[in-house]
């Protein structure tokens, strides 16, 4: 197996000592089919133990390991070494607060999420002795893709828009309240709808993309974003033009 | 142990050349400015046909000269590449599920293309360009 050096050029925040981020040089001996990750673990137990970021399945199912690999979001334990000659630039995901070198807080998006009600909202609550809430394959495929989000992130650090208004829900929450909507057993789509159909939900996307072309579950959050603004759309002209549908 | 969270502020201006995908998509929306220029183009002329015969044929004499014409091969770029990024786009806004299976998108955005053709057809038919 062959062995390269490899210069990882880390983005460092300690908040007890620094007043603003540095980048910091590590010239390690790695593997050419490790992942960026495991070049990190290496550093991190040979080199640098101060060093901290997230990670834990190593397998792309924990979306714990999200960072900024030469500017792109990535998942550390998906990107090969051998995909990135030259110096590696690894940065905290972007439009993230940086809560110590490559850990950033989180607390916007998990709030996020809470709101738009990320769970099945039975349309009629049955006990258990009445049995399960039955679906055909049909109904499951409506929604199938989006239940493959990891809540890595990438997207929040690839939308334009998250990083210019903070207030914007975002692709992976709005992503999950359609997945949601779209679920022949759900109930809770007005409820949703107070989150998403409004500025602050999928009226602040403007369609950039971004957030499907670096999914690394290749979900697409922006073509579920687009169908709620139509589906809002629609529901704005229901109430206004045609009241009378309304009961 | 205090926390003191660090945010980097992004450039208001300057964060669509940090992708080639930013360009792309501001590249897209731009364009929205010559369709905007075109429709008040227009707009002029519908008040040039309001205001006489006379008025209308100085209008026409001012769309034959090079700055128009140049504009109008400009305006066409670029209206002929706002209509084709959002066709492509349209397949994922608006998807069509038939039993387990969801319509190709080449299916749907071509509807489009069809539909732009007919009326494209259908306008050029009433101009009397046939």
């Amino acid at each position: 197996m062959s062995e390269r050096q490899v210069e990882l050029e880390v983005l460092r925040y300690n908040p007890e000592t620094d007043s603003e981020p540095r980048f910091q040089r590590y010239s390690v001996s790695c593997r050419e089919e490790w992942v960026v990750l495991d070049a990190l673990n290496h550093v991190k137990e040979t080199v640098d133990p101060t060093l901290s970021y997230r990670w834990s399945c190593h397998m792309a199912v924990c979306g714990s390991c999200g960072m900024m690999i030469n500017g792109e979001p990535k998942l550390a334990c998906k990107s090969f070494l051998r995909d990135h000659p030259g110096v590696i630039r690894v940065e905290p995901l972007a439009h993230f607060p940086i809560e110590r070198d490559l850990v950033t807080v989180i607390d916007d998006f998990m709030a996020k999420l809470a709101r738009v009600k990320p769970y099945l909202i039975p349309k009629q609550a049955k006990s258990v002795e009445e049995g399960e809430y039955l679906q055909t394959p049909a109904e499951l495929k409506r929604y199938k893709q989006y239940t493959l989000c990891i809540n890595c992130m990438l997207c929040y650090a690839a939308c334009p828009e998250y990083g210019l208004i903070p207030k914007f829900i975002g692709p992976a929450a709005i992503s999950m309240a359609h997945r949601y909507n779209q679920d022949s057993r759900d109930g809770g789509r007005a409820a949703r709808q107070e989150e998403i159909a409004a500025g602050e939900g999928v009226w602040d996307c403007s369609f950039t993309g971004a957030c499907s072309e670096v999914c690394p579950e290749h979900v697409d959050p922006a073509s579920a974003l687009q169908q709620v603004k139509i589906k809002s759309t629609v529901d704005w002209y229901k109430e206004h033009l045609m009241p009378w549908l309304k009961k | 142990m205090s926390r003191k969270p660090y945010l980097r502020e992004v450039p208001k201006f300057r964060w669509f050349f940090r992708h080639p995908r930013y360009l792309r998509y501001m590249a897209r929306e731009v364009t929205c400015i010559f369709i905007g220029a075109y429709t008040v183009l227009v707009l002029v002329g519908i008040m040039r046909v309001a205001e006489g015969p006379a008025a209308y044929a100085a209008f026409l004499q001012a769309l034959q000269t090079p700055a128009s014409i140049a504009f109008h091969v400009l305006v066409l770029g670029f209206s002929a590449y706002h209509s084709i990024t959002w066709f492509n786009l349209t397949p994922r806004a608006l998807p069509i599920q038939i039993g387990e299976r969801f319509v190709p998108d080449g299916v749907i955005a071509g509807a489009h293309y069809a539909a732009w053709l007919v009326l494209t057809l259908a306008v050029l038919i009433l101009a009397g360009a046939f």
